[in-house]
């Protein structure tokens, strides 16, 4: 029992006290001896009169009792007399305390035998009322827990994408279902200027309103981030030294962030400690690695940044802890290792692979599971084969190469810089060391894709380093392709066909060979552009047969 | 791939032909080097100059223009210009824009300089 309960019953027994001598008024020759009021008397739970009282329930006199005790001091100063304890079930729920009879006289055996018999009706009553009263305590608790989470669910249902984006030749599905408690994961697709998408995943810790408070400050940062940031790691950076001074004492972010080209299929990202999406190829399934120190916990982080491509029908997982920290009944859980195999199983039906995973957990957890934390699933699936899209026919390096399915090798990029087309060169050497190619054609590849490097740096690019030429190196059956891709957004311009007769006798520039040595080296060649990017795509025949030599 | 600094030197190997090793990627980068180590072996007025590609192993487009402003300045002197030690690849690259046909293509040194005229230059000379 509480000291505070003790107090309460204390008050409440004065109030009894000063109704009953109301009731009196009608005497006032005793009226004013009645208007005695007891102070309040603590008594704390570990007083050795408690369990006195406990063991002995009956009304004590108090100068009769030989006990020293804080609480016996405090009834002997208030000027009680006789305690009559209320014991319920063996547990002392209060005392009535008198004070001297008003005729001066002791208190006699029969009043004290009422008094005992009143106790012993008083005291279930005084429990029931304390039960009713923490009850009703409880109530309005849990009724604040119930507020904040509603509040928690509220921000995070606000802020979470009402739409998913709309993008020609992918499948982009999310799934979000938060814990009873509310935890703080979160996603996002951010549209960017240059038509790309950026793609947010992350996770906060704590639950409850703070963590939907820091996730809706995250998901701000991080959208302005994106739009003056031009790289993943760049905008983790920077959505981190903004985080970092008004996040509160010991919460952080996990935030993987990834931009996608959904024109080339080329997905760069970044990562601040979140767990790491699962890029599936046929059946082969890798993880999307980058490290980086969750956001908010130290400032001047640094964010390792990579880059990946989908081909047609591969497909990315994104994911929160809620997923993989899943528990069966068994208490397993359904880990990392169980997601990976399960994305690498060849897939049944047309189902979304969101569906196909929730499926998946759903199995494991068993029916009547009690979901402990916040699942989030968002993915990114590009079409098997590429989109007939009208409205975007012409403008997509997909499209333009319909007729054949491309697997794509590698991808990389180089700085618009003088003499970067030898970077080009030697990173698709390296590139297509694992493909077999016969050296003719690899010659000729090389020089096309560095002749077509220096244009989308100095036409596309106007040698601005910080905008980078992407290089893209992919496979068809015996056909190699390169896309070269720069942000000039216009048309290649189509330079004056080289004569060498009229350069020799000065009637011509010495220069503009480029765009002619790519037409003669290669196979086919095919310009695309949507206005805002560059794309050249260069196809040679890995036997060299098919190559027309030297059509002038 | 590191890029591989160009450099010319001048040597003359016999009374009338003067020979240019060049060395490194012929890019936007060799023009001065080239231009200057032509212009000291034009400077002796030889019969023919050789450029020799020997350690030369890149050549784009802004090369291939430094090689046609050097095969037309030649040309306006009357002083042949020969080639020798191109890769297959370039050996193609060098058929592709035409300058085979105003500029000899030969394996070698000594079969550019076998073959070189005994006589003036003539200005149509081809391979």
């Amino acid at each position: 029992m509480g000291s505070k309960r003790m107090t309460s019953l204390l008050n409440a027994f004065t109030s009894l006290r000063r109704r009953r001598e109301a009731d009196t008024t009608k005497k006032p020759a005793r009226s004013s001896a009645s208007r005695v009021i007891m102070p309040s008397v603590d008594i704390a739970p570990d007083d050795p009169l408690v369990e006195y009282l406990v063991g002995a329930p009956e009304p004590v006199e108090l100068k009769q009792l030989h006990l020293d005790t804080p609480a016996v001091r405090g009834l002997r100063e208030a000027g009680v007399t006789l305690i009559i304890p209320l014991v319920s079930q063996g547990e002392l729920m209060g005392l009535l305390n008198l004070g001297p009879r008003l005729s001066e006289q002791e208190y006699s055996r029969d009043d004290r035998r009422l008094l005992s018999d009143l106790a012993t009706q008083a005291a279930p009553a005084v429990r029931v009322a304390q039960l009713v009263r923490e009850q009703k305590s409880q109530e309005r608790e849990r009724e604040r827990i119930e507020q904040e989470l509603r509040i928690a669910r509220i921000i995070q249902q606000t802020l979470l994408p009402k739409e998913l984006p709309d993008l020609p030749g992918w499948r982009v599905d999310a799934y979000y279902q938060p814990a009873r408690a509310v935890g703080g994961d979160f996603y996002d697709f951010i549209t960017l200027d240059d038509g790309r998408m950026a793609l947010v995943v992350g996770d906060v810790t704590d639950k409850g309103v703070p963590a939907a408070l820091v996730m809706a400050t995250t998901r701000s940062i991080l959208r302005s981030a994106a739009q003056s940031q031009t790289s993943p790691g760049e905008v983790l950076e920077r959505a981190n030294d903004l985080l970092h001074p008004d996040i509160p004492p010991k919460m952080f972010v996990t935030c993987f962030y990834a931009v996608l080209d959904p024109r080339t299929g080329r997905l760069a990202y970044a990562n601040a400690g979140h767990d790491l999406p699962y890029h599936r190829r046929g059946e082969n399934v890798v993880e999307l690695r980058a490290t980086g120190m969750p956001l908010g916990l130290m400032p001047g982080m640094r964010y390792e940044e990579r880059e990946t491509s989908l081909a047609p029908g591969d497909s990315v997982l994104f994911y929160s802890d809620g997923l993989v920290e899943a528990h069966n009944i068994e208490r397993e859980m359904f880990s990392f290792g169980r997601l990976m195999e399960f994305l690498g199983a060849k897939a049944n039906g047309d189902d979304s692979l969101v569906e196909r995973v929730l499926a998946e957990l759903a199995a494991f957890t068993g029916a009547g599971w009690e979901q402990e934390d916040d699942v989030t699933l968002v993915t990114l699936e590009r079409a098997e084969r590429p989109h007939d899209d009208a409205s975007h026919a012409g403008s997509s390096p997909a499209h333009l190469a319909s007729d054949e399915h491309w697997s794509s090798i590698d991808s990389f990029t180089v700085p618009s810089a003088p003499g970067n087309e030898r970077l080009a060169i030697s990173l698709l050497e390296n590139a297509l060391r694992e493909i077999t190619i016969a050296p003719r054609p690899l010659e000729r590849l090389k020089t096309a894709v560095g002749e077509a490097t220096m244009n989308a740096m100095e036409h596309g690019n106007n040698y601005h380093a910080e905008l980078p030429v992407e290089v893209e190196a992919l496979l068809s059956g015996g056909r190699v392709m390169v896309r070269i891709t720069d942000r000039g957004g216009a048309p290649m311009h189509e330079p004056e066909l080289p004569d060498i007769e009229a350069k020799l006798a000065q009637e011509q520039t010495p220069r503009g060979w480029g765009l002619f040595l790519i037409k003669n080296l290669v196979d086919e060649m095919r310009v695309t552009s949507d206005g805002t990017r560059h794309t050249v795509e260069l196809i040679v025949s890995r036997e060299g047969e098919n190559h027309a030599s030297a059509s002038l | 791939m590191p890029a591989q600094a160009f450099n010319a030197q001048v040597r003359r190997e016999q009374p009338r032909a003067v020979i240019l090793d060049l060395h490194g990627e012929i890019n936007g980068f060799a023009e001065e080097a080239l231009n200057q180590a032509y212009a000291e072996a034009e400077s002796v007025r030889p019969d023919t100059i050789l450029l020799n590609f020997s350690d030369v192993d890149y050549i784009n487009s802004t090369g291939i223009a430094l090689i046609v402003g050097l095969l037309a300045r030649a040309r306006k002197q009357h002083i042949p210009l020969r080639a020798c030690g191109l890769s297959d690849h370039y050996m193609e690259i060098f058929t592709i824009t035409r300058l085979a046909d105003f500029m000899g293509l030969y394996g070698d040194e000594a079969s550019a300089l076998a073959s070189a005229p005994a006589g003036p230059a003539k200005p149509s000379e081809s391979a």
